[in-house]
């Protein structure tokens, strides 16, 4: 098991709990949507998993410290840094302050933009990419961190479709890779592709396979009012505000 | 031409002056560049104001102006991190308010019988009265701002470029933060003597933001404002030893002006793309 969590309950304070009774475990070679409202505790499942969470209650236990591609409009966009300036930031990690960066990593770094398809733009400024190409830099990065796990933010959200086809058939190689691969979502439809789904609202509403755990209720529990069930009841589709307070 | 660039150097005061600006322009503009993308030009203005009351009170004592400097800069930092906590205020209010009292309050004690008549001294420096030892400190100061600037790169740069994901790149932001602001004080410590608390700011900011105009990329930008500083540094104490002004504050509009240069020079260069 590469990711496993038991019971947990964690918040910024102690009897203020933003997230309670998660409980879920991944294989080597998934993709696990993390499936929510905002402010339902997508991010602050990913906090957990990332050691940023004072954890009240339960365990977290991963196979290696994960990889974090955050919502590219995190980012400054007004820093002045190249797409492989940003790409070699993933080997900083294991590059003592007073050294340069190995030649072995500013390869892989090259390598890794060819890979996400930007190996022409490694020069060009990062703000000056487009959302979706930036999407690609910031996953290149999390790639040259070589962790077996990583968690990603909303990759496909505001991305041009180019980007998002891209960076999805990337998804299905890493998974081949035997890596495990966590995407916070709002989109249901793009979390049944996937091989597992954990729904959260402030607490785990549940875990398993899409095909099997997206059901009407699940959804509604997940959603509540945000909820619209079209016509026949089988397709639900999240009414999602855009904000970042997750 | 040469002798105008020249001569105004062949005494040891105006030596001393020039050492004294480009060991303090070495650490100055790079920090300068980290202040402006950290959006921390406030923190810069506030600290070099509220460190008035140290200095006034080293000049009371007869003691040594860099030790007031640093202990006035203690109680600032003290101070603005107090008040930018009260939520009752919001955090630049309460900066404001520290800032104010601190610099009021030093330039009440400024105005006492038994300050001798230096206030003018501590408030613009005295770039053509700095001592070899003077020079001596301020390089030391300055030395260790940009080695430390050296070594922390990466971590600052992750801190300030991708605040939520720079912990799981090996990069805690508010630790980074803080050691910024350290260095900013450690900075305006080494400059105050020679510009004074009201001035060295214009070294650590304007140089900063020509650079960041001009360069593309962060290490251009910080060697950049280094080479900045420095040539505001030299021009103003040629215009100051030509026209007969203060040494300080022609270090400080050189500056100025250097910043109006570049955005010249950017306006035409985004015309021309």
């Amino acid at each position: 098991m590469i990711v496993r969590v038991d019971g947990l309950a964690g918040g910024y304070a102690p009897g203020a709990e933003v997230l309670a009774g998660v409980s879920f475990g991944l294989e080597a070679g998934t993709i696990a949507a993390v499936l929510g409202p905002n402010g339902g505790g997508k991010t602050t499942l990913f906090r957990a998993l990332l050691g940023e969470l004072p954890v009240r209650r339960g365990t977290v236990a991963l196979a290696a410290r994960p990889a974090y591609v955050p919502q590219t409009d995190r980012t400054r966009l007004d820093f002045p840094v190249s797409a492989l300036d940003v790409v070699l930031m993933g080997a900083y990690g294991r590059t003592p302050a007073w050294r340069r960066i190995a030649r072995a990593d500013r390869d892989a770094a090259r390598a890794t933009l060819e890979r996400v398809g930007l190996g022409d733009r490694a020069r060009r400024r990062f703000g000056a990419l487009s959302g979706g190409q930036r999407q690609r830099v910031l996953i290149a990065r999390a790639l040259l961190q070589d962790s077996p796990v990583i968690l990603l933010d909303e990759p496909l959200t505001g991305v041009d479709a180019a980007s998002a086809a891209r960076i999805e058939s990337l998804f299905a190689e890493l998974r081949d890779e035997g890596r495990v691969l966590l995407v916070a979502t709002h989109d249901v439809e793009q979390a049944r592709r996937w091989d597992r789904v954990v729904c959260v609202h402030g607490e785990q509403i549940a875990f398993g396979p899409p095909a099997v755990t997206l059901t009407t209720d699940v959804l509604l529990r997940t959603y509540g009012a945000e909820l619209v069930v079209l016509p026949g009841g089988e397709r639900a589709v999240a009414v999602e505000h855009h904000h970042h307070d997750d | 031409m040469l002798d105008w660039l020249l001569d105004p150097f062949s005494g040891p005061l105006m030596q001393r002056a020039l050492a004294e600006v480009v060991v303090v322009a070495i650490a100055c503009g790079p920090l300068g560049v980290w202040v402006l993308l950290y959006r921390q030009s406030y923190a810069a203005e506030s600290i070099s104001h509220a460190m008035l009351p140290g200095l006034v009170l080293a000049a009371l004592a007869g003691a040594p102006l860099l030790l007031g400097a640093a202990g006035g800069v203690l109680v600032a930092a003290a101070a603005i991190a107090l008040a930018g906590r009260d939520e009752r205020l919001g955090g630049d209010v309460g900066v404001a308010v520290a800032i104010s009292a601190l610099f009021g309050l030093g330039a009440l004690l400024a105005l006492s019988p038994d300050v001798p008549a230096r206030l003018g001294e501590l408030l613009f420096g005295d770039l053509l009265g700095v001592t070899a030892r003077d020079v001596a400190e301020a390089a030391v100061l300055a030395a260790g701002v940009a080695v430390a600037l050296a070594l922390a790169h990466r971590r600052l740069a992750l801190s300030v470029f991708d605040r939520a994901a720079a912990p799981s790149l090996g990069a805690r932001p508010a630790r980074w933060e803080l050691a910024l602001l350290a260095l900013l004080a450690v900075s305006t410590v080494a400059a105050v003597r020679g510009l004074g608390n009201l001035l060295v700011v214009a070294l650590i900011l304007a140089p900063a933001a020509a650079a960041l105009n001009l360069s593309r990329r962060l290490p251009a930008a910080l060697v950049l404002a280094a080479a900045l500083a420095a040539l505001a540094g030299v021009l103003g104490l040629l215009a100051s030893y030509h026209w007969q002004i203060a040494a300080g504050a022609s270090v400080a509009l050189s500056a100025v002006l250097l910043f109006l240069l570049s955005l010249m020079v950017r306006a035409r260069s985004l015309d021309t793309h």
